[in-house]
């Protein structure tokens, strides 16, 4: 009987066509790397816990409840060393992303800066241009962060070196900045009482900024008429402000830094591994930026700047206007991964005592309550989400400049 | 079917990784070497000299339960750990032995699941500032700026320290000592805190250690001594045994000088059973009969360790203080040798 279906069914299924057959072999061999695929991952999971009970240990996240017991010193959120691991992960998720916003901003600015530069026709200006992107981007990011903090230390003047009547350093912009070898002080902004006035103000200027600029642009598309809109932005922006500001008997003040005790107390502490980390991360991913817009720029043919000069269009309107929308297409997804780069390169954070994510998480919560597993596996975790959230606004913004196909 | 048969083998191993752990002396006594987590450089506890051979106080108990076990102080590989990668490293048997200026306390033995083996060195929190920042105690620290190693316990206790005299400071988290040190030398921290024998080890360091000096307040107990993982009772033992028996030796008046001929046999019986010319004591740790005598023949016994790299003929120049033997009203003391 059953030789009699196998004839009949020449072109039923058979089991050998699994292999021989092109239809179904790629669907076979996937379904075979799926399942080694599983058995390895089944094998390191069965591993870990049998290793783990074998030490006595279980598998738990109580240890974020607990009280942490160590101070941070740059805190954005309310800390003390009375709170939760919980919390003190959470001011070190802070500190990360404080350092990567910066980072992204200012990696920006370098980058296209030096990307623009670099295609400079003054030779001086490119070659320094070519130097700093190659510089940077051969040399190790943990080097960078490592010097930078050694000249942080090294070079700036004692907060004592400020003391006394023969003080041998003094602050800049009129006594409001003191740069030391513990950090950088700056003003700090206090609000008292009816500040709420002024922020409102600054928030309606902003607003209003943004509907003169659209008036602007449509009064161009109409009448071809160009309002000078920097000017008035600025006006928009600072005016107002001042005025609310001096009728409600200045709520708005500045804190300024003050040598007091061991340190100067008072104002804003920038610190020392802040800064430092901030400065190399955006030097470092700045030549990687640059890189990208010089790519960018090279990629929109020379005919577009040619005929843009031939309507009589001024070159920096022909970068701003011609070039730049053009570039951003090429720019933009290879920024995403410049901007991911610099968000996992600042858990090198640790190598210079920044207290980010990787700091306390990773570092001393991991250490003091021994729960390594646990630890690396839920710092994994995050950034793994604040790396798939950038690419996720990344690819939003890459979606709205690319080339609308219709 | 030579798929699974190897997919099964990798199965196997993994459910056997676990309980290889249990056979630490079996382990060392196939490699023929001891990997012991020392610091990663801390003069006078451990730190390799100009041949680049690690010496030093906690190197010296590595030495010692090398020649127990293996008969030569030298079959030590030194693994050099900080702060925060200690107990990693012994919790996932990189290595054998931790002897790293290590803080004995409840939830390291409870939680972590060590073994401490005793006590080589009884310690305290202190603060080393420069003697020109004028100040001559911890209650004046407020507001000053702190170099503490991350990971440890005086950092919990600094926390506490500060809390608890309502006292305000700037915390700035550094991994090694060598760092630690930069960042203090180039002012960059008033302060720097931590076990009060390891500031005076740093400071020895120093270009001019005249300029700095220790502030009277010891903050915390740090007992300091060697650890091992749970589980392992005759590998715990091993080394317990191997610390008391350096101890011991000071308190018979073993010497490394005077081993040989207390070794051909003595009058007193403590002795004859440490040194194995009476009784079978190395033979219940799975060990030769003159493991103690191998243990103290490296480098003599806890006093002359102690003064060769620790005491105050040396630029570390630190007391026995709480460290002498109970006979001469110190803390240590050794269980008997029975």
């Amino acid at each position: 009987m059953t030789a009699m279906t196998e004839t009949q069914t020449d072109d039923g299924f058979r089991i050998s066509q699994l292999l021989y057959d092109t239809r179904y072999r790629s669907i076979t061999i996937q379904i075979i790397a799926l399942i080694c695929l599983l058995i390895g991952m089944g094998w390191l999971v069965n591993n870990a816990v049998t290793n783990l009970s074998a030490a006595g240990q279980d598998f738990n996240f109580d240890f974020l409840g607990n009280v942490a017991g160590y101070d941070i010193n740059q805190t954005i959120i309310d800390y003390n060393s009375q709170m939760t691991h919980g919390r003190a992960t959470i001011v070190g998720l802070l500190n990360t992303l404080l350092v990567a916003i910066l980072g992204c901003i200012t990696c920006t600015i370098i980058g296209v800066t030096v990307g623009v530069l670099r295609l400079s026709k003054n030779w001086i200006v490119q070659k320094l241009a070519t130097i700093y992107v190659e510089a940077f981007r051969n040399v190790p990011v943990l080097l960078w962060i490592v010097l930078t903090m050694g000249v942080m230390i090294k070079l700036p003047p004692q907060p004592r070196d400020f003391r006394g009547d023969d003080a041998t350093a003094s602050m800049i912009f009129n006594d409001s900045v003191a740069i030391t070898n513990r950090g950088v002080y700056i003003p700090r902004v206090l609000y008292d009482a009816g500040s709420w006035v002024v922020v409102a103000v600054l928030l309606a200027s902003i607003a209003g900024i943004f509907m003169f600029r659209r008036l602007a642009r449509k009064r161009q598309e109409a009448t071809g008429q160009i309002l000078p809109v920097l000017w008035v932005s600025l006006a928009l922006l600072f005016i107002p402000v001042i005025v609310a500001q001096l009728v409600m008997g200045s709520p708005v003040s500045l804190e300024y830094p003050e040598l007091r005790g061991f340190n100067f107390a008072d104002g804003l502490h920038l610190r020392n591994s802040l800064i430092a980390l901030w400065i190399a991360l955006s030097l470092y991913t700045g030549a990687f930026v640059a890189e990208n817009v010089r790519a960018g720029i090279l990629s929109v043919s020379k005919g577009q700047t040619e005929a843009a000069a031939s309507l009589g269009i001024r070159p920096n309107r022909i970068m701003n206007l011609v070039i730049l929308p053009q570039a951003m297409r090429v720019i933009v997804p290879p920024m995403i991964s410049n901007y991911l780069n610099l968000t996992k390169n600042s858990s090198l954070a640790l190598a210079i005592g920044y207290m980010d994510l990787t700091g306390t998480l990773g570092n001393i919560t991991r250490n003091q309550t021994g729960r390594e597993m646990e630890s690396v596996l839920l710092l994994m975790a995050i950034y793994l989400t604040l790396s798939l959230s950038i690419s996720a606004l990344g690819n939003w913004y890459n979606n709205s400049v690319k080339l609308k196909e219709r | 079917m030579t798929k699974s048969v190897f997919l099964g083998a990798l199965a196997t191993a993994g459910l056997l990784a676990g309980a290889a752990s249990a056979q630490t002396l079996a382990e060392v006594q196939d490699r023929d070497s001891l990997r012991c987590g020392v610091t990663t450089g801390l003069v006078g506890f451990a730190a390799p000299n100009e041949n680049g051979e690690w010496e030093g106080f906690d190197v010296a108990v590595c030495r010692a339960v090398a020649a127990a076990v293996l008969g030569d102080g030298s079959k030590v590989e030194f693994i050099p750990t900080t702060g925060s990668t200690r107990f990693t490293a012994l919790a996932s048997g990189e290595i054998d032995l931790l002897a790293r200026n290590t803080t004995w306390t409840f939830s390291r033995d409870v939680d972590l699941e060590f073994e401490f083996v005793g006590v080589n060195y009884y310690d305290g929190q202190g603060f080393l500032v420069r003697k020109d920042l004028g100040v001559t105690s911890a209650s004046e620290l407020d507001g000053a700026t702190v170099c503490i190693q991350t990971g440890t316990t005086t950092e919990l206790n600094l926390a506490d320290f500060f809390r608890a005299n309502g006292m305000s400071y700037e915390p700035v988290p550094i991994e090694t000592n060598a760092e630690a040190q930069q960042q203090y030398l180039a002012n960059a921290c008033d302060v720097y805190t931590t076990d009060a024998s390891g500031l005076a080890a740093t400071r020895a360091a120093f270009e001019n250690p005249q300029d700095h000096m220790l502030l009277p307040e010891i903050i915390s107990k740090e007992p300091l001594g060697p650890l091992v993982r749970h589980g392992d009772n005759a590998w715990g033992d091993i080394a317990r045994w191997t610390l008391n028996a350096l101890i011991a030796a000071e308190e018979y008046g073993v010497t490394s000088e005077n081993l040989e001929e207390m070794m051909a046999g003595t009058d007193n019986p403590e002795i004859n059973r440490l040194l194995g010319t009476e009784g079978n004591l190395g033979e219940m740790l799975g060990l030769s009969a003159d493991w103690a005598a191998n243990a103290i023949g490296v480098a003599g016994n806890y006093g002359e360790i102690f003064e060769a790299n620790i005491g105050e003929e040396t630029a570390i120049g630190l007391a026995r203080g709480l460290n002498a033997q109970w006979t001469d009203g110190g803390l240590l003391y050794s269980p008997p040798f029975r």
